[in-house]
C-alpha cells in the first residue's frame, strides 16, 4: 500500500497536468472539426462544382490518410514550405482538420437523409436557399447526425494521444516521460490507460446526456470509428 | 528533371515500406478477426461469466487509445518473448482491433433473425452446429460493410508501429527527411502512398461486399 | 398399428412471466392422424406445438413421443427433434443457402450423410413438394408459397414421424395459400401424422381427422370435423366457427340459428 502511495505521489501531478492538456486538445479539436466539417458538408451537398470538388478533396484526403502522417506533414513538413506552427498549433490544426473530415461525412449523411422534400417545401414558401438551410435543414441535420457525432466526440479523447510524437505535454507524453524517468513503463502506462478509460467514460456520460436531451424520433446514422 | 528523378527514387524507397504496412495490417486484421469472433460468440452465447468477461475486455480496450494499447502490449510481450517489433506491433494492433471487431460481429449475430436458430434446432441441430452452420455464416456476411470500415481503420492505424521503429512507410519517410532535409516532400509522398493504399482497399472491399451481400 | 399414441401430452402448463398461456392440456394423437387445432390468437396453440419438440420448455406436465417421455431428465433433445418435423409461420429458411442447401444441411450436418446421398434425397423431397426446378435459387428469390414448400421439404427430409405445422399459411398472400395446402393434403393422404395450427377452415373440414378448439389455454372441444362444424357441444365452439367461417369467406351454409 505504501508503494502505491509513493507511486501516486510521484506520477500524480504530472498526470493531472497531462490530463488537462488532453481535455483541452479534445475540446478544441472537436470545435474546430465542427467549424470546418459543417461548411464542408454543406459545400458538398449544396455547393457549385468547384466548391464541391474542393470539399470532396479535403474530405477524401483527410479520411484516406493516417492521422499520424497528417501530423508530421503539418508539423515537420510545412515549415519546409515556410509555414511554421508551434506544437500546440500543429496539434490543434491537425486534429481539427482530421476530425472535420469525418464530421463532414456524418453531417452530409444527415443532410441527405433529410431529403430534398424539405428543401423544396422551404423554397416553395419563398425562402432563399440560405434561409432554408439555416432554419429547416440544419436544425434537423444536427439532430440526425448526433449519434455519429457523439461517437466522434467520445473517440476524440483517444485520438489526442498521438500528439505525444511532437512532444505536446498531454497525458500520453507525460506517460512517456515518467516511464523513462523511473525506468518502469508498465505500471505507468497501465495507470495512464486507466485514466483514459475514466476520461472516456466521463465524456460518454456527458455526451449521452446531451443526446438524450436533444432526442428526436427519426433515422439513426450508424458509422463506427474507434 | 533532377527533381522528378529524386521524387521517383523517393517514392520507390517509400513503397518498399508498403509490404511492411500491408503485412502489419494483414496480421492485425486477422488476429482481430479470430479473437473478435470468439469474443462476439462469448458475448452472445456465453453465460453471464464469459459474456461479462468479453464485455469488460471490449469496453476496456476500446476506452484506451490504440497507441497506449500498443505500448502496453509491446512491453508486456517483450518481457516474455523475443518478438520482432514488426510482429509484436502487428499482434498488439490485432488485440486492439479485436475489441472493435467483437462489437461488429456481436451486432451482426444479434441481427440474424431469431427464427433461424429456431429452425436449425427444429431439424435437430445442436446449439453448436446451429451457430457454426446457420448463424455465423449469415452474421459474417451481414458484418461485411462495418468490417470494411474497420479494415480501412486498421490500415491507417498500422502507421502507429512507427513508434516501435518498424520500417513501414512513415518511418522510411522520416529517414529520407532526415537525410535530404526536405521533410515536406517526404511526408507528403508518404501520405500519398497511404492514400492510394486506402483507396484500393476500399474499392476491393466494395467488390467483396457486393458479391457476398446477404439478401434476407 | 401400435396401440400407443404417437404423441401424448399430459397436463401441460406453461406461463410467460405472470401470464399462464397453457393451463392444463392433455391430448393424444394416433399415428397417421391429422389433427387441426383452431382457436383465437394468443390462446397457446403455437406454444403447445413448440412444447412438443421442446423448443419451448413446459413448466409442468409430461409429453411422450412414441415410447419415449421427452420431458424426462435424460432425453437427447436433438435426437427427439430429428423425429419431429416443424414448419413455421415465417418459414425461417436459411438465407445463406439455396433451396437445395436448405434441405441438404440437416442431412449432412445432423444425420451425417455424404454429399451425394444427401443431394439425391433432397432433390426427391423437393420433387415431392413440386420445386425441383427451383433447387438452385435462394430464399430471397422465391415467392412466399415456394418458401414454405421448401420449408416443408426441409422438415420432411429428416423423415420425421410426426409433422407440426404452426400457422403455415398465415404469412402468405391469399393466392399462394393453395399451393401449400395442396402439399399438406398430399402428405396427409400419404399417411403422415400431422398437427396443424391454422385458420384455414376448408382444410380443417376436408383433410383433418380431428379438430381441437382451444381457448384461454385449455381445450374446449375435441372431435371429428363433422361434429364440430355441424353439431358442436359448446356454445363457444359454435360462435367461433361461425365467426371465422364468415371472416374467411367460406361458404356459410351453416349459421348459428341453423345449428342445433
Amino acid at each position: 500500500m505504501n508503494d502505491l502511495m509513493v507511486f501516486i505521489e510521484r506520477v500524480g501531478p504530472d498526470l493531472i497536468e497531462g490530463t488537462i492538456i488532453t481535455i483541452q486538445l479534445t475540446l478544441v479539436a472537436l470545435a474546430l472539426g465542427v467549424v470546418v466539417g459543417l461548411p464542408a458538408a454543406l459545400a458538398r451537398v449544396y455547393g457549385g462544382p468547384w466548391l464541391r470538388r474542393f470539399a470532396v478533396a479535403y474530405i477524401e484526403i483527410f479520411r484516406g490518410t493516417p492521422l499520424l502522417v497528417q501530423l508530421f506533414v503539418v508539423y515537420y513538413g510545412l515549415p519546409d514550405l515556410g509555414i511554421t506552427f508551434s506544437r500546440f498549433a500543429a496539434a490543434y490544426i491537425t486534429l481539427g482538420l482530421n476530425s472535420g473530415a469525418y464530421q463532414a461525412e456524418y453531417f452530409r449523411g444527415a443532410i441527405q437523409a433529410i431529403g430534398s422534400g424539405q428543401m423544396v417545401a422551404a423554397r416553395a414558401i419563398g425562402m432563399t436557399q440560405i434561409k432554408a438551410i439555416r432554419y429547416i435543414i440544419l436544425p434537423q441535420a444536427v439532430r440526425l447526425a448526433l449519434p455519429a457525432w457523439s461517437n466522434e466526440a467520445i473517440s476524440m479523447v483517444k485520438y489526442t494521444a498521438i500528439v505525444f510524437l511532437i512532444a505536446v505535454p498531454d497525458l500520453m507524453t507525460k506517460a512517456k516521460i515518467l516511464s523513462s524517468r523511473y525506468f518502469n513503463p508498465i505500471p505507468v502506462y497501465i495507470t495512464v490507460a486507466i485514466m483514459y478509460i475514466i476520461l472516456v467514460a466521463i465524456f460518454t456520460v456527458i455526451v449521452r446526456n446531451i443526446e438524450r436531451k436533444m432526442e428526436t424520433p427519426g433515422l439513426e446514422l450508424e458509422v463506427e470509428r474507434h | 528533371m533532377d527533381q522528378l528523378q529524386n521524387f521517383g527514387l523517393l517514392v520507390y524507397y517509400l513503397s518498399q515500406g508498403v509490404g511492411v504496412t500491408l503485412g502489419v495490417t494483414a496480421i492485425a486484421l486477422s488476429t482481430g478477426f479470430v479473437f473478435g469472433t470468439i469474443l462476439a460468440l462469448l458475448r452472445v452465447y456465453g453465460g453471464p461469466l464469459l459474456g461479462g468477461f468479453a464485455a469488460a475486455y471490449s469496453m476496456v480496450i476500446r476506452g484506451v487509445p490504440v497507441i497506449v494499447v500498443l505500448f502496453i502490449l509491446f512491453f508486456v510481450i517483450a518481457q516474455f518473448i523475443n518478438l520482432s517489433p514488426f510482429l509484436a506491433g502487428a499482434f498488439a494492433l490485432g488485440i486492439a482491433s479485436s475489441a472493435y471487431q467483437s462489437e461488429i460481429f456481436r451486432g451482426a449475430i444479434i441481427s440474424v433473425p431469431p427464427g433461424q436458430m429456431m429452425a436449425a434446432r427444429a431439424i435437430g441441430m445442436s446449439r453448436l452446429k446451429a451457430i457454426l452452420y446457420v448463424i455465423l455464416p449469415q452474421a459474417l456476411r451481414l458484418a461485411i460493410p462495418s468490417w470494411s470500415n474497420e479494415a480501412a481503420i486498421v490500415l491507417k492505424d498500422s502507421s502507429l508501429v512507427y513508434v516501435l521503429g518498424v520500417p513501414e512507410i512513415l518511418r522510411r519517410a522520416q529517414y529520407v527527411s532526415a537525410r535530404t532535409h526536405e521533410p515536406f516532400i517526404a511526408f507528403a509522398a508518404a501520405a500519398l502512398l497511404y492514400f492510394v493504399l486506402t483507396f484500393l482497399t476500399n474499392r476491393s472491399l466494395d467488390v467483396v461486399e457486393r458479391r457476398y451481400r446477404l439478401q434476407m | 398399428m401400435p396401440d400407443r399414441p404417437i404423441v401424448k401430452i399430459e397436463d401441460l402448463h406453461k406461463a410467460y412471466g405472470e401470464t399462464e398461456v397453457i393451463k392444463g392440456i392433455s391430448l393424444e394423437v394416433q399415428e397417421q392422424e391429422v389433427v387441426v387445432i383452431i382457436g383465437p390468437s394468443g390462446t397457446g396453440k403455437s406454444t403447445m406445438l413448440r412444447c412438443i419438440n421442446l423448443l419451448t420448455r413446459p413448466d409442468k406436465g409430461r409429453i411422450w413421443l412414441e415410447d419415449e417421455e421427452i420431458t424426462g431428465a435424460h432425453t437427447d433433445v436433438n435426437k427427439i427433434r430429428q423425429r419431429i418435423g416443424m414448419v413455421f409461420q415465417d418459414f425461417n429458411l436459411f438465407n445463406h443457402l439455396t433451396a437445395l442447401g436448405n434441405v441438404t444441411i440437416g442431412l449432412t450436418k445432423v444425420l451425417g450423410m455424404n454429399k451425394k446421398e444427401a443431394h439425391e434425397k433432397a432433390m426427391w423431397e423437393l420433387e415431392r413438394v413440386g420445386l425441383v426446378d427451383k433447387a438452385k435459387l435462394y430464399p430471397a428469390q422465391l415467392s412466399g408459397g415456394q418458401k414454405q414448400r421448401v420449408a416443408i421439404a426441409r422438415a420432411l427430409s429428416m423423415d420425421p414421424h410426426v409433422m407440426l405445422f404452426d400457422e403455415p399459411t398465415s404469412a402468405l398472400d391469399p393466392e399462394l395459400i393453395g399451393e401449400v395446402l395442396t402439399v399438406m393434403q398430399k402428405l396427409a393422404r400419404e399417411g403422415m401424422t400431422m398437427l396443424v395450427v391454422t385458420h384455414e377452415m376448408g382444410f380443417a373440414r376436408e383433410v383433418s381427422d380431428r379438430i381441437i378448439f382451444m381457448e384461454h389455454g385449455v381445450i374446449v372441444e375435441d372431435g371429428p370435423p363433422k361434429k364440430l362444424f355441424y353439431n358442436p357441444e359448446h356454445k363457444r365452439t359454435r360462435e367461433f366457427l361461425w365467426k371465422i367461417t364468415e371472416l374467411y369467406g367460406q361458404d356459410a351454409e351453416t349459421s348459428p340459428q341453423e345449428l342445433n
